[in-house]
């Protein structure tokens, strides 16, 4: 039998392929450190820590990171609300339009973002509502809430009835259930989808350049230095600062939900 | 006090259930409902206004006259240009996605499992902008690329490569290979992950079958792992086909001077305050999407989900 060891080209092509997908980050972190000011030289001309303290040091930097965190946290906490109650509808009861409503809370993800930025922005314009910090969390929050969904359906069908039927036999309540069965349950998928939930919002740009006023996020601020770039060592910092930070609630997300998802294979 | 208000609420929900699914899709629907439906159907509506050629106003009479407009040679060569690389990048990354989605999927055991599961994460999660600055930074003149292809000495090749009409231009970094280099590299994860969860469905034993009955490699890749994996191809290309009709940023960032649709609904939007036309343009990827759908749906994709 020959399905044990994989051919060498494969083995080449996958190894290759990962590759593709990684040297560009890297090379992110490298140029955080050129000593290089007007242009993209590689190889770089010499290495310096002197643009840290330049970022640091950067008012505007800070503005627009102060936006994002809000704006993904309350983004992730509406998402949250919703993309729970959605699933725990969808995952509980046969009704009628079930399949429209996991349409539904797709579709923002699935059409193209530039399709929610601009209908969003043309809603907001007709509505005659001023854009600002909550014109942005209004569209964030609508295509968060997502993955909170996907996150807390995969888990409420899991959670077995005869559970939440003992817990009403021993004489507990709706909430007294929910408060002690069923979030213990779906507590490490919530946290997961939230953190998704908010990486995807903190790197969100393109619905944000249409729902955005004046104010930055911080992808909106570098998506600037890239059109117009002022000064590039910052936005070198700044990519390597975004894409260490983006990577931690992923990494938690991964082991959060690969627990659970060993167990309940355990379990069958 | 509040525990008998609980229960008095428990009851109610289970005796009738239709309250408790009430309360629940409520507010996610209203808020689905009222923010992105009718957002979108705002934006239907005025794809339906035309504006007046000479003051510049938005004429509220409802009129085709703007999807008119899209057939005219400038906005036609736009849909067709997007549409074009939209294809091109879906081939392009189900190529190059299949063989990592088939190691993931049958050879990598254990902490190579993981690994590779993360190797396709991570850069899928990654800041969508700091990937396109990245491949800004490879792509420039004096960047990393042409010091590779210099020290290979294959400089003429590139040159060559360059004076393609059309596709080439001054460097790769405002030329259309250079677009699409980036909306490959850019939505490459999205095909991985449904290509390598099809691959995962492939039950071992029809392969052993295969090999039983006497089918070289080559054939069981042909006749039984491919077919298997199709409607993972076909989640995948949905994403990146309608990521490419949509995007605005990569063509801007890295490419030549020549519009796709998403920067053309921006441009009519923002400065030249063509709402309407924007509103059309925007439709266009919906249409394309929705006819996508439909093919893939009468190809019976979806069947084998």
């Amino acid at each position: 039998m020959h399905s044990d060891r994989a051919p060498l080209g494969l083995k080449i092509a996958a190894f290759a392929g990962l590759a593709f997908l990684h040297l560009p980050i890297l090379l992110i972190f490298a140029y955080a450190f050129t000593t290089e000011e007007r242009t993209y030289q590689w190889p770089l001309p010499g290495l310096t820590l002197k643009w840290f303290a330049v970022t640091w040091n950067r008012p505007d930097v800070w503005q627009a990171l102060g936006l994002s965190v809000r704006v993904a946290a309350i983004s992730t906490i509406l998402a949250l609300i919703l993309g729970t109650l959605c699933a725990a509808a969808v995952s509980r009861a046969r009704f009628f339009g079930r399949e429209a409503v996991s349409l539904l809370v797709i579709l923002p993800i699935a059409l193209p973002g530039i399709i929610t930025g601009i209908a969003l922005r043309s809603a907001f314009n007709i509505a005659d509502i001023p854009f600002s910090t909550l014109t942005i969390v209004l569209g964030h929050a609508t295509f968060c809430i997502v993955v909170v969904y996907n996150n807390a359906v995969a888990r409420f069908r899991r959670l077995s009835r005869s559970m939440l039927e003992a817990s009403a036999d021993l004489g507990a309540n709706g909430f007294q259930t929910f408060r002690h069965i069923v979030l213990p349950n779906i507590g490490t998928s919530l946290l997961a989808g939230g953190m998704l939930a908010f990486a995807l919002s903190f790197d969100e740009v393109i619905v944000t350049t249409f729902t955005a006023g004046q104010q930055q996020t911080l992808p909106i601020w570098m998506l600037e230095e890239l059109v117009r770039p002022r000064q590039r060592p910052v936005t070198n910092v700044v990519a390597m600062v975004v894409v260490l930070v983006t990577f931690l609630p992923i990494l938690g997300a991964y082991y959060l939900t690969r627990g659970g998802s060993e167990t309940a294979g355990g379990g069958k | 006090m509040a525990t008998a208000a609980g229960d008095r609420l428990s009851d109610l929900f289970w005796r009738q259930p239709r309250v408790l699914l009430a309360v629940l899709l409520v507010p996610p629907l209203l808020w689905l409902g009222v923010v992105y439906i009718g957002s979108l159907a705002a934006l239907l509506l005025q794809s339906f206004f035309s504006i007046d050629e000479f003051s510049g106003l938005i004429d509220y009479e409802l009129t085709l006259k703007t999807y008119r407009e899209l057939f005219r040679p400038a906005n036609f060569d736009i849909i067709l240009r997007t549409t074009l690389m939209a294809a091109a990048v879906t081939v392009a990354s189900a190529v190059i996605a299949f063989p990592i989605a088939y190691y993931a999927a049958r050879y990598a055991k254990g902490r190579m499992k993981a690994f590779f599961y993360l190797a396709v994460m991570l850069p899928l999660w990654s800041s969508y902008l700091v990937k396109v600055y990245a491949w800004k930074l490879i792509l420039a003149k004096e960047g990393i690329l042409t010091w590779a292809v210099d020290g290979i000495g294959a400089s003429a090749i590139l040159n060559a490569v360059l004076s393609i009409p059309v596709i080439g231009g001054n460097s790769l970094s405002v030329s259309y290979i250079g677009t699409f280099l980036v909306f490959l590299y850019v939505w490459l994860p999205f095909m991985i992950l449904p290509v390598q969860a099809a691959l995962e469905r492939v039950p071992q034993n029809l392969i052993e079958a295969s090999d039983d009955l006497g089918a070289r490699r080559g054939q069981t890749m042909r006749y039984v792992i491919l077919p298997m994996a199709l409607p993972g191809f076909i989640a995948g290309s949905i994403f990146t086909f309608s990521l490419t009709l949509g995007d605005y940023i990569i063509p801007q960032i890295v490419g030549s001077s020549r519009n796709f649709i998403g920067q053309a609904v921006y441009a009519h939007q923002g400065t030249a305050g063509n709402i309407p036309l924007a509103a059309a343009f925007a439709v266009v990827p919906i249409v394309i999407m929705g006819f996508y759908l439909w093919m893939a749906k009468r190809q019976g994709a979806f069947d084998a989900l």
